[in-house]
C-alpha cells in the first residue's frame, strides 16, 4: 500500500511536470503568433530551451547517478559543432529547415554520445572528486581540440585537417569550421517548437529510464557502491548507459543552440558554462526535473531582467543567487513549506515520504 | 539564529538595491541630459543610437572607451542643438550569446540605427541581426571580414583584420626590419587569429622568413616563458604581437626579464599600452605599432577630444574612445545630410538613407582623414606606423 502510494506521487510529479511544460509551451506559443512577445523575450526562448535540456541531462548524471560531472559543457560544444555543421553542409541536400534542423539535432545527439561513451570508459571506473577533475579536465581537452578543427566542403567532398588550416580549398569551396574562429554564418534554423520537443523528449526518456530497471540499478549504485556490487548490479554498466544518455542529451541541446546563432565559437564552451548549468541542477534540487526545468529559466532569464541596473547587473545577479540558495537550503523554510503543504493535503505524510526529497 | 541570518541578507539586499539605484541615475550622463534636452526643444528630431559592447568582464576596457568616447559626441552634438542623440549601451560580456539578448533588449528600447558591436565575435552574431532586421549598423572596433562580409548595411569605422595583417607584413618587408621573424598569437580568438592568418599569408608571398610561430588561448595568457624562450632560441629579432594590449604587456614584462630585445610590432590592439594601469612604459621602448590614431596628434579636434576624456574620465583616450567618438559624428554627418526624422520614417527607411549616404560621403575624424566606405562595408584610410619613443607615440 505505502508502496503504491509512493508510486503514484512520483507518477504525479511526473505528469505535473509533462503538464507545465506543455501548458508553458501553450501560453508562448500563442503569444508568439499573437506577436505579444518582445524581442528581447522571443530571442531567449531558444537558448532557454537548451540550458533547460542542458540541466536535465546533468541532472541524469548528478542527480540520479549520484557523480559530479565539471565538463558537461564539453558535451554540449561536441553536439553545438557537428550538428551545426551538418546543417550547414545539407543546406542545398535538404531544403526542409525543420527536417534538416532534426537531422542536425540526431548527429549532435550521436556524436556526443560516442564521445561521452570513450570518455565514460576511464572517467567513471572512478568516484567522488576524482571523477569531478577528470571530467573538468576532459570539458577542458575537448574545448582545445574543437578549438583546432578545421574542416570544409569542396565539390561534394569532406576535407578535415587538425591544428592548423591544411585545407587547400578551391575557390568555390565553402570552409565551415575555421579553428579558434569556429563556424561562421550560419543560418538560424532553430525554432521554439524544436526546443520544446526535445525538452518533452528528454523528460521522457529520463522518466522512463529513472523509473526501470536500470534506473532502479543506477540509484542503488549512488546509494550504496559496496551493497549494490555485493548484490550483483554490474555498476560500471549501469553507470556508463546513464553517462551516455546524459551525454547525448547534452549533444542535442548543443546541436539546437549552435543552430541559433550566426556564428558558434569554441571557447564558449568552457568551465564557465559547465558550472552554470551545474549551478541550475544544484539550485533546481539534485534528481528534481522540474526544479531543473525552472531554475534554468529563472537564471537564464535573470542577468537580462537585471539590464535596468546596468553597472550592477551581475553584482545583484549574484546576490539574488547566493540569496536563492541560502534561502532554499534553509530548515526552517523547509519546514514552513513542509507545513503548509500538509495542511493544504490534510493528510500527514508518511515516514517513508521523506524519501522523495 | 537563522531568522537573523535571513534578516542579514535582507538588509544587505535591499542596502545593494538602493545603492543600484542612487548609481543608475548619475549612470548615464549622456542618455539623461539627451533626454531633458529632447523634452526641452519640442518637435526637435530624436535619434535613438543603440549600441553593445563589453562593460563587464574581461574585455571591459574596449567597451567601456568606445562608451566614454561616444558619450562625449553625444553630448557635444546635442549641446550643438539640432538633431538631439539619445545613446544607449547595453553590455554584452564578449559573449555571442549575451551580445543577441542586449541587441534584442535595444530594438525592445526603440533604436533607431546601432553603433555596432565592440568587439569581433560578439559582432558577428549582432551585424547578422542588424541585417536581417534592416537597422543601419556602424561598428567602432570590430575588425574581423565576417562582420561585414555579404551584408549592405553593416559598416566599420576600423581596419579589417586582413588588412592589418598584411599590411603589417608589407610594413616590415619595405622598410627591410627584419632577418626572422616569430609570431606569438592567441589561437582561441577571432580577432588574433584573423590577423595572424593574413599576416603569414602575406609575409609567404614577400619571401619574409618566420622562423617560429607560438600560441597562447584564454586559459594561459598570463606566462609567456615559453614561448619567449622559443622565440629567443630561433634567433628572431622581430616578434610579431597580433592581440591587445593586455597580453603584450605581459610579453614585453617577461622578455625583459629573460633579457631578449626584439623589435615588438604590434597592431591596434596594442594601442593603450601605454595608458595601461601599472605597466612601467619603458618596456616598451622601440616597439612599433600600427595603428590609426594616436593620442599625441596635435590637430585641434585632437586635441579638444583628448583635454575633454582626461577632465570627464581622468585618463588619455585609446583608439577605442577614437572610434567610438568618430562613429558618433559619422553617424551625425550622414543623418544631417540624408534628412533622418525617426518620427517619419521607420528603420528600414532609416538604413537605407544612411547606407546611401556611407557609400558616398567623406569623413574627417580623430582616426583619420577623408575617409570614405566602400560598398562591402570596409572603410579605406591611412595606416599608420608609429614607434613608441620616450613613453610617447613618434611617427616613422
Amino acid at each position: 500500500m505505502n508502496k503504491l502510494k509512493t508510486m503514484n506521487r512520483t507518477t504525479r510529479t511526473n505528469y505535473l511536470t509533462y503538464i507545465l511544460v506543455i501548458a508553458a509551451y501553450v501560453i508562448l506559443e500563442v503569444m508568439l503568433k499573437g506577436g505579444g512577445l518582445k524581442a528581447a523575450t522571443k530571442g531567449m526562448l531558444v537558448p532557454i530551451c537548451a540550458y533547460i535540456v542542458m540541466a536535465l541531462s546533468l541532472n541524469l548524471t548528478v542527480g540520479v547517478m549520484g557523480e559530479l560531472s565539471l565538463g558537461h559543457a564539453g558535451f554540449m560544444s561536441v553536439g553545438a559543432f557537428t550538428g551545426t555543421a551538418t546543417t550547414m553542409c545539407l543546406v542545398d541536400a535538404v531544403p526542409n529547415t525543420a527536417l534538416r534542423l532534426c537531422i542536425g539535432i540526431i548527429v549532435g545527439a550521436i556524436a556526443a554520445a560516442i564521445v561521452g561513451f570513450l570518455i565514460g570508459i576511464p572517467v567513471l571506473r572512478l568516484r567522488g572528486d576524482y571523477l569531478a577533475i577528470v571530467t573538468l579536465a576532459f570539458g577542458e581537452i575537448i574545448k582545445s581540440l574543437v578549438g583546432n578543427v578545421y574542416m570544409g566542403v569542396d565539390h561534394g567532398q569532406l576535407k578535415l585537417s587538425m591544428f592548423t588550416n591544411e585545407l587547400n580549398m578551391s575557390p568555390e569551396g565553402k570552409i565551415i569550421i575555421e579553428g579558434a574562429m569556429g563556424i561562421r554564418s550560419i543560418p538560424k534554423i532553430a525554432t521554439f517548437t524544436a526546443g520544446f520537443v526535445l525538452i518533452m523528449i528528454s523528460l521522457i526518456v529520463i522518466f522512463h529510464m529513472v523509473g526501470s530497471r536500470s534506473g532502479r540499478a543506477i540509484m542503488a549504485v549512488r546509494d550504496n557502491y559496496i551493497a549494490a556490487e555485493s548484490i550483483g548490479i554490474p555498476a560500471f554498466k549501469y553507470k556508463i548507459t546513464a553517462f551516455t544518455i546524459s551525454a547525448a542529451m547534452a549533444g542535442a541541446a548543443g546541436a539546437l543552440f549552435g543552430n541559433n546563432y550566426s556564428s558558434l565559437i569554441a571557447s564558449k564552451f568552457n568551465i564557465d558554462t559547465s558550472i552554470l548549468i551545474l549551478v541550475f541542477v544544484v539550485l533546481g534540487g539534485q534528481g528534481n526535473m522540474l526544479g531543473s526545468i525552472i531554475a534554468a529559466a529563472a537564471l537564464t532569464i535573470l542577468p537580462e531582467a537585471l539590464r535596468s541596473f546596468a553597472d550592477y547587473r551581475m553584482l545583484m545577479y549574484a546576490v539574488i543567487l547566493i540569496a536563492v540558495m541560502l534561502v532554499s537550503n534553509n530548515q526552517k523554510i523547509k519546514d514552513i513549506l513542509k507545513n503548509a503543504a500538509e495542511k493544504r493535503t490534510g493528510k500527514k505524510l508518511a515516514e517513508g515520504g521523506a524519501a522523495d526529497e | 539564529m537563522n531568522m537573523k541570518k535571513v534578516f542579514a541578507i535582507l538588509l544587505a539586499m535591499m542596502m545593494v538595491f538602493s545603492l543600484a539605484a542612487c548609481s543608475g541615475g548619475s549612470n548615464e550622463p549622456a542618455a539623461e541630459p539627451a533626454e531633458e534636452g529632447g523634452e526641452a526643444a519640442e518637435g526637435a528630431v530624436q535619434i535613438h543610437i543603440g549600441a553593445t559592447g563589453p562593460l563587464t568582464g574581461g574585455a571591459a576596457i574596449y567597451g567601456q572607451a568606445v562608451k566614454n568616447g561616444a558619450e562625449i559626441a553625444v553630448d557635444e552634438i546635442n549641446e550643438m542643438g539640432g538633431i538631439q542623440f539619445i545613446f544607449q549601451m547595453e553590455d554584452d560580456t564578449h559573449d555571442p550569446e549575451k551580445a543577441e539578448n542586449a541587441y534584442n533588449a535595444l530594438v525592445d528600447w526603440g533604436m533607431d540605427m546601432m553603433m555596432g558591436t565592440v568587439t569581433s565575435a560578439p559582432a558577428e552574431v549582432t551585424a547578422a541581426d542588424a541585417y536581417a532586421d534592416r537597422y543601419f549598423f556602424l561598428t567602432p572596433s570590430a575588425s574581423s571580414t565576417n562582420v561585414i562580409d555579404g551584408k549592405d548595411n553593416i559598416f566599420q569605422m576600423c581596419f579589417t583584420d586582413p588588412n592589418q595583417g598584411s599590411g603589417s607584413a608589407t610594413y616590415i618587408a619595405e622598410n627591410n626590419m627584419a632577418e626572422k621573424i616569430a609570431i606569438i598569437w592567441k589561437n582561441d580568438d577571432s580577432y588574433s587569429t584573423g590577423i595572424r592568418n593574413t599576416f603569414v599569408e602575406k609575409a609567404g608571398e614577400l619571401g619574409l622568413n618566420i622562423v617560429t610561430e607560438e600560441t597562447f588561448t584564454e586559459a594561459t595568457k598570463t606566462d609567456f616563458s615559453v614561448q619567449i624562450a622559443k622565440c629567443q632560441e630561433a634567433g628572431a629579432d622581430l616578434v610579431f604581437l597580433p592581440m591587445y594590449y593586455e597580453p603584450a604587456s605581459l610579453i614585453l614584462n617577461q622578455a625583459n626579464a629573460a633579457g631578449y630585445a626584439p623589435t615588438w610590432f604590434g597592431v591596434d590592439g596594442m594601442d593603450g599600452i601605454l595608458t595601461m594601469e601599472g605597466f612601467d612604459t619603458s618596456l616598451a621602448e622601440g616597439v612599433v605599432v600600427l595603428t590609426p590614431y594616436s593620442a599625441d596628434d596635435d590637430s585641434e579636434l585632437n586635441q579638444n577630444f583628448v583635454a575633454k576624456y582626461q577632465e570627464k574620465f581622468g585618463e588619455i583616450p585609446n583608439q577605442f574612445a577614437a572610434d567610438g567618438y568618430d562613429c558618433i559624428y559619422a553617424m551625425y554627418q550622414a543623418a544631417t545630410a540624408a534628412g533622418i526624422d525617426p518620427s517619419t520614417m521607420d528603420h528600414e527607411a532609416i538604413c537605407d538613407a544612411m547606407v546611401a549616404q556611407f557609400t558616398s560621403m567623406t569623413f574627417n575624424g580623430l582616426t583619420g582623414a577623408d575617409m570614405t566606405w566602400g560598398a562591402d562595408g570596409t572603410v579605406s584610410k591611412m595606416p599608420n606606423a608609429v614607434v613608441i619613443e620616450n613613453g610617447a607615440y613618434v611617427g616613422m
